[in-house]
């Protein structure tokens, strides 16, 4: 086991290199310089520039300091504005993202299986049909429709009871929170619905039946508890599609969140940001997966690593 | 009992009677087999309609209303859907009809072309780390981990916002299509060391066929269902992808138009009361989404044995 979590954190710090690696080298890759852009300013001014951001050093020199910072937890600062730096950036924005995806995160992880376990049991009658109405809404409608609708047709309607925007109060967090988990949610209620139904078809579920036990006990104690394990191994893709929503529901809904400042900082094409921001958004993700995985194999006894070792 | 034998009986056969060995009734091959469990499901046989349609209109629907893409007319803006313009004019004066499957090509064959590099790169490694030797095997499969594991939609971010002076469609789909390969490959690798085990492997072996042969005749024509299930699936997955990114600012420049790119710059106009501009590409991305993803539900109940009745 430990020998298992060890090898799973090398993994995910090669990864980890990789994106830095990957970010570094696009961030070279810019045509044009990204001082001179600006307007004409006198030679001294500009190699002053180019002292101050490392831009005279050489590529592998400049590549190892980039290491060296993110190592240290500095992410870079702004080219275009003095006073911002993206640990700045992510410390104002990043607990507002947080709260918002766990909240989407946890609505998500409530109502899919529930859908799908209520599809499951009365596969092809009338709550089938629209748990999975719901789920093929759920996947097909894109967030960004979701919130604009949710805006329109809820928040104008609701008599200042839902807020339109912003980010103030509990009340604020609901229909993000909503548009964020609509797709999870549905795609947590399929997978649950499949997983139900090959569950169901075997044969412990019959001799836990045929044993006499009640109904309630065989699908909570049997079923429910061997079809949740493909959801745990799928946390690790919702978390991702979660972060890349909260892009588009924190833009729509102008929260002040991480999200909202990527994509801002994407509009003005401050490469310094947009690659901390991806080279810190990677680092969440990562740890995230490697939580994920290591929960897996707590949870199921069945996934042996050691023997997977030879 | 004394059993007469005549000459007769020892001659050669009639032509006519080799026939009473033959199978009369044409045998139902895989794909026809699969064709008509799909046709029986109505959900799937309707979004299939629906791509039909779409790829259809995306052809011809341009010429329909005689108005160019591209045609701005300032003193014509905000329409809403009317007899000329039966979708309405965006805030240029465009006619929206004209532009919704102008767009309509751009984001299917996003969604195709991402979806075919996918399937080529995933059939490749994927097919290639199934026959290598283990060691071989066990080091492609730790590259597609670490890969896999670098979330997609940030690289693809990056990719676009660097070549922002590269066509951006061609990085769009390069991007799509290089990040988006990996699960396929895995899905490959997988199909590929269940069927190697096969007897008609085993015999194709000994008659001296390469392991490149093989795997182009023999493996990859049988592991063919589940890889188009995946296929069916990665087209409306870029098509998404596409919408988001033009939402948030890198999509196709104007004049061109994306359904994406038009959901974007509706959003302003539904603020002012113009709500048509972003729901008529809304309903379009829905629909596509909802088309590609019964289709290809419909197509994983058809291959799959188990469900044969």
């Amino acid at each position: 086991m430990f020998k298992y979590i060890v090898k799973r954190i090398g993994m995910a710090i090669i990864t980890l290199w990789a994106i830095i690696t990957i970010t570094f080298i696009l961030m070279n890759a810019v045509p044009g310089d990204p001082i001179r852009t600006e307007s004409k300013m006198p030679p001294e001014v500009y190699e002053n520039l180019k002292e101050k951001y490392g831009l005279n050093k050489p590529y592998h020199e400049q590549y190892l300091i980039y290491l060296g910072n993110i190592a240290r937890g500095d992410f870079g600062e702004s080219m275009k504005s003095n006073t911002q730096t993206v640990n700045q950036m992510i410390g104002s924005g990043f607990p507002v993202s947080a709260y918002l995806g766990f909240q989407a995160l946890l609505v998500a992880l409530c109502f899919g299986p529930v859908l799908g376990v209520i599809a499951s049991l009365n596969q092809n009658k009338w709550p089938d049909y629209f748990s999975m109405v719901i789920a093929i809404i759920g996947i097909s409608v894109p967030s960004f429709v979701l919130g604009t609708v949710l805006i329109q047709f809820v928040a104008a309607k609701s008599g200042g009871l839902l807020p339109v925007a912003g980010w103030r109060s509990f009340r604020h967090t609901i229909l993000p929170t909503i548009a964020l988990a609509m797709s999870p949610l549905a795609f947590i209620a399929r997978l649950m619905r499949s997983s139900m139904l090959e569950v169901l078809n075997q044969d412990y579920i019959k001799t836990a039946k045929s044993k006499g036990l009640s109904r309630g006990v065989v699908i909570v104690k049997h079923a429910i508890r061997n079809a949740i394990l493909p959801i745990i191994s799928v946390l690790g893709t919702i978390t991702t599609n979660l972060v890349v929503g909260s892009f588009v529901v924190e833009k729509i809904f102008a929260i002040p969140g991480l999200g909202m400042y990527f994509v801002s900082s994407i509009t003005s094409r401050d490469y310094p940001i947009i690659m901390g921001t991806t080279v810190f958004y990677a680092l969440v993700l990562i740890v995230m997966l490697l939580i994920v995985d290591i929960a897996y194999v707590l949870i199921d006894p069945r996934i042996n690593i050691m023997k997977e070792e030879g | 009992m004394k059993v007469e034998y005549s000459p007769e009986l020892f001659m050669p056969s009639e032509k006519g009677d080799k026939d009473s060995e033959k199978i009369h009734r044409p045998s139902i091959k895989y794909w026809s087999d699969v064709w008509r469990r799909l046709k029986e499901n109505k959900l799937a046989m309707f979004g299939l309609v629906i791509i039909v349609a779409l790829v259809f209109m995306a052809i011809i629907g341009t010429h329909l209303s005689g108005f160019k893409y591209y045609e701005q007319n300032l003193s014509n803006t905000n329409q809403s859907p009317n007899s000329v313009h039966w979708f309405g004019t965006d805030d240029l004066g465009r006619d929206m009809f004209t532009r919704i499957w102008y767009g309509a090509r751009y984001s299917l064959l996003i969604g195709v072309a991402a979806a075919l590099i996918d399937f080529t790169c995933g059939v490749l490694y994927g097919g290639i780390a199934g026959m290598a030797s283990n060691k071989v095997d066990s080091w492609m499969m730790r590259i597609a981990e670490v890969i896999y594991s670098i979330p997609y939609m940030l690289i693809v971010i990056m990719m676009m916002v660097v070549f922002t002076e590269a066509d951006s469609l061609l990085v769009m789909i390069l991007a799509l299509g290089l990040t988006g390969w990996v699960p396929m490959a895995i899905l490959v690798r997988g199909q590929v060391l269940q069927l190697r085990e096969n007897e008609y492997v085993t015999a194709a072996n000994s008659l001296g066929a390469s392991k490149w042969w093989i795997l182009r005749k023999h493996i990859i024509p049988n592991a063919m269902g589940p890889i188009l299930v995946n296929v069916t699936l990665l087209v409306p997955t870029a098509i998404f992808a596409e919408a988001t990114l033009s939402f948030i600012g890198l999509g196709i420049e104007a004049p061109k138009s994306s359904w994406g790119t038009m959901a974007s710059d509706g959003l302003a106009g539904l603020a002012i009361g113009h709500g048509y501009q972003l729901f008529i590409p809304a309903i379009f991305i829905s629909l596509t989404m909802f088309a590609f993803n019964v289709l290809g539900d419909g197509l994983r109940d058809a291959l799959d044995p188990r469900l044969r009745k």
